[in-house]
């Protein structure tokens, strides 16, 4: 392997970039690195994409090139630390999402009530913008309240993220709708959210909730990326 | 997991840059059940030292005795193990599954 390779490698993955190592086991062909960003003119981009999708590494089917697949670490944005927060961030975790909690109000955000999660008492406006938020990340905004939500959603818009959820009712929602075009949001870029949020099945308790919104986050992750 | 498949990468890569030999071991295909996923890397320096892993450590031993000859030859092998019942002379996988590991220097 050239260190060239490896390289890239490590670069794309400081740069949180999907990107995939490809190897010729014959030695017959040098190796490539591809990123998500340049799979179009690749001969192998459809095996490529798929890689990505799954984040799986493996040999392209009847042949001897091995693709090494290195995708991001999914994170997982909350705002709101609300019930509901509370019991999404171990499901989240344990399906291996890194979760950052956002609540300016910060009778909500206490370290008691969220033990050993990263936890911002800050407006989204000021919590957000270091926390690199890419096509890697599940947004969710769970507080109801148009303040803390809205200006959240505006920057998930702006960072892709591959998932964006957001609390409320149909009624609720259509209100956010109206209000976030007033605010210069694209109808594309609102029609992105998951409102009611969660797959629909059923869910009365907060658990139950947070059930369905990672079941939703697994489905737009799994069949939506790359 | 993703995380620390990434240090052991990165690891590689600050050994050679310190003028290290440096091979990287990839499991490339399993059969039946097999202790680490496709894809997972260990890297091996001159020294033998290593990180990473692509068995529960049943083969790791010898993948590290093959890194050191690739490292000298700077030609890639294609090692295979199966369950040590068959090739009693060599170590195998207990848990009784097959595994392909590609090792490649880093030049």
């Amino acid at each position: 392997m050239d260190i060239a390779l490896l390289s890239a490698l490590n670069a794309a993955r400081a740069a949180r970039q999907a990107a995939v190592l490809v190897t010729d086991l014959d030695g017959q062909m040098p190796g490539r690195v591809v990123t998500a960003d340049r799979l179009a003119d690749d001969p192998l981009a459809e095996a490529i994409r798929a890689a990505i999708r799954t984040g799986r590494s493996g040999l392209v089917p009847d042949t001897r090139t091995f693709l090494t697949v290195q995708v991001p670490p999914a994170q997982m944005v909350v705002i709101g630390a609300v019930h509901i927060t509370q019991a999404l961030i171990p499901l989240a975790r344990s399906l291996g999402y890194e979760p950052v909690v956002i609540d300016p109000r910060t009778a909500f955000a206490t370290a008691d009530r969220f033990p050993d999660v990263s936890i911002h008492a800050e407006w989204p406006d000021v919590a957000l913008p270091p926390l690199k938020v890419d096509r890697y990340t599940a947004f969710i905004a769970l507080t109801h309240d148009p303040k803390i939500d809205d200006p959240a959603l505006l920057h998930a818009f702006e960072k892709g993220c591959f998932y964006i959820g957001a609390l409320g009712s149909r009624k609720t929602h259509a209100k956010r709708v109206e209000r976030l075009g007033g605010q210069g949001a694209s109808a594309e870029a609102i029609a992105r959210i998951k409102a009611p949020i969660g797959l629909a099945i059923g869910a009365i308790t907060p658990t139950e909730i947070a059930v369905s919104i990672m079941a939703e986050v697994i489905q737009a992750w799994r069949q939506g990326i790359a | 997991m993703l995380a620390s498949e990434d240090d052991i990468l990165g690891k590689a890569e600050a050994w050679a840059r310190a003028g290290k030999g440096v091979a990287v071991a990839t499991v490339v295909e399993t059969w039946g059940s097999a202790p680490r996923p496709v894809g997972s890397h260990l890297v091996i320096d001159e020294d033998g030292t290593f990180l990473g892993s692509v068995s529960g450590g049943c083969v790791e031993g010898e993948v590290v005795t093959e890194a050191l000859d690739v490292i000298g030859s700077g030609k890639a092998k294609l090692l295979e193990f199966g369950v040590a019942d068959e090739t009693a002379w060599r170590v195998g996988l207990s848990c009784g599954g097959r595994i392909a590991v590609y090792v490649e220097k880093v030049a």
